[in-house]
């Protein structure tokens, strides 16, 4: 049990040691999309008197956007980090048959690549926060405040694990030859749909999407933060998110050690 | 299947005493693999492969530290120590991978077909680097392709075919259980059928093969039998095209076993 404790944080430790190495990528990867984002719509529209016209009185887009943006950068993370380095590893590099020598079970293996991306997708949280709150025109500072440690602790840690579970499920399933439609086929739908840019709430005019969005993983990371950081605005009642961050992680992460392991072990 | 890769439908392993079934993970501890194809890792370099594996195998910070450096120095790829590992040429990267599966000290070493597709000079300077290791009393399991290195390298022999061993022995006993001791290829002009016929009554061979102008004598002895074939050829009016004689090769045994057609 000790021996299989070691290898595992070792595992984690060349992780780490990758993402030092490539810290500069890492960065700009997860910057640069909430960056222009909060650029273009938080500064550049009200400075040129182009609003969203029609929200809550008193409410600023960039409100709405802080939580959405973590979130995505969250998300976006969890799949950047698990899955494309996977598929990579299973097609061309072949890394994964040495790593699966490691002398632990399977499993291991599988959930230290979770283990990882929770790490960076948290990271990736810490980073997008500071830029996302900051930049934005005179006069249109979102309103953000962490009024409850106790929801936003939890909704942080399970917002990380559901991401980096769906990207080692992703980066199992996928056929490394369809690679490039990740983006178009999951990335996008999800980030567009994600109640990023408006919250759960308020589809109220749109039944059918307001139904149709719960199967997105992404919808329960912003409502989550958004009960977190910005609960003025409405949103999803604690028990709807917290069901399903914390149900879908457990059940994401054993769903998605098991098809690594069919993966690996022909 | 031994790596613990692929799992078995039937039958039971076991590798230093561990079932690769029950106990995969111990027998992971216990063996080092060097597969077909580059599976070092590309995010690290040369040095870091080797202390992260290490340290994979529990190895503390400060052994792996010093096995990594004292492996380079065996395999002579210290002055590489800080390149990436996309930058090493195939025969580098190649021994880097044998230092790689040695850094826990496995009980068995495991090398998946290492010379197929490489060079004749980093083929010898590898067989070099086996055979230091075999004296150094490491126990490894070879695949291959080429018997030729079987004979060389290897103390005991299992030839596989189609998934059943069909001779487990060393490289002397595998060749007398052929069951002829030289082979004498003669390539005719004509038809060889009558020869066949002559050459089979002759003492000294066993068996004789015809495919198309050629004739495969397996005789017990070599001195004199080739002489006597190409007298009896002109005898018959055929003329010996070509006439090559072989001393007993585990390639030999292997067609006679595999029954594959002979290919010069």
């Amino acid at each position: 049990m000790r021996a299989q404790l070691e290898t595992f944080l070792a595992l984690l430790a060349r992780d780490l040691r990758v993402l030092r190495r490539q810290f500069g990528q890492f960065v700009i990867r997860t910057i640069m999309q909430p960056l222009l984002f909060v650029f273009v719509f938080a500064y550049v529209f009200p400075k040129i008197g182009q609003g969203f016209q029609g929200g809550q009185s008193g409410i600023s887009f960039t409100t709405v956007l802080v939580p959405g943006l973590i979130a995505v950068a969250i998300n976006f993370q969890g799949i950047q980090a698990v899955a494309l380095p996977l598929v990579q590893e299973f097609s061309v590099s072949k890394e994964i048959e040495d790593r699966v020598l490691a002398p632990v079970p399977v499993w291991v293996v599988g959930f230290e690549k979770i283990a990882a991306g929770t790490l960076q997708s948290l990271l990736a949280a810490g980073v997008v926060f500071p830029i996302v709150y900051l930049v934005h025109a005179h006069g249109a500072a979102p309103s953000v405040h962490i009024h409850d440690v106790a929801l936003f602790v939890p909704v942080l840690l399970f917002a990380c694990l559901l991401a980096s579970a769906l990207g080692l499920f992703i980066g199992t399933v996928i056929d490394p030859r369809k690679i490039t439609l990740l983006f178009a086929v999951v990335v996008i739908p999800l980030t567009f749909l994600g109640c990023v840019y408006y919250p759960w709430a308020r589809l109220d005019p749109i039944t059918w999407l307001k139904y149709f969005v719960l199967l997105n993983p992404l919808v329960y990371m912003t409502e989550g933060l958004r009960a977190s950081l910005t609960p003025e605005l409405p949103h999803m009642p604690v028990w709807g998110f917290m069901l399903a961050l914390v149900g879908g992680s457990i059940g994401l992460t054993v769903v998605s050690l098991r098809t690594f392991t069919r993966r690996v072990i022909t | 299947m031994l790596t613990t890769t692929v799992a078995p439908t039937d039958g039971r392993a076991l590798i230093a005493g561990m079932d690769v079934r029950t106990h995969a993970a111990a027998v992971k501890r216990r063996i080092g693999v060097v597969s077909q194809s580059n599976t070092l890792d590309r995010s690290l370099t040369v040095w870091e492969n080797l202390y992260y594996h290490g340290r994979f195998f529990g190895v503390s910070r400060r052994n792996a530290h010093g096995r990594a450096d004292e492996l380079l120095e065996q395999f002579a790829l210290s002055e590489r120590a800080g390149a990436m590992v996309y930058q090493l040429s195939g025969g580098l990267a190649q021994r880097l991978m044998i230092a790689r599966a040695l850094v826990h000290r496995p009980e068995v070493l495991f090398l998946d077909e290492p010379t197929s597709g490489i060079d004749p000079q980093t083929r010898i300077n590898l067989w070099r680097i086996l055979r230091e290791l075999h004296e150094a009393g490491q126990t490894t399991l070879l695949t291959t392709h080429y018997m030729e290195e079987a004979d060389i390298l290897c103390e005991r022999i299992a030839i596989l075919d189609d998934g059943k061993v069909l001779a487990l022995g060393s490289p002397s006993e595998l060749k007398q259980t052929l069951g002829a001791d030289t082979v004498i290829s003669l390539t005719l002009d004509g038809d060889p059928a009558p020869l066949v016929a002559q050459v089979e009554a002759m003492d000294a061979v066993r068996t004789v093969e015809q495919v198309d102008h050629t004739i495969r004598v397996f005789a017990s002895r070599a001195e004199g039998v080739l002489a006597r074939l190409v007298t009896m050829a002109a005898a018959l009016n055929v003329q010996v095209v070509d006439a090559a004689s072989q001393p007993p090769s585990l390639e030999t045994v292997f067609l006679t076993l595999t029954g594959r057609e002979y290919r010069e």
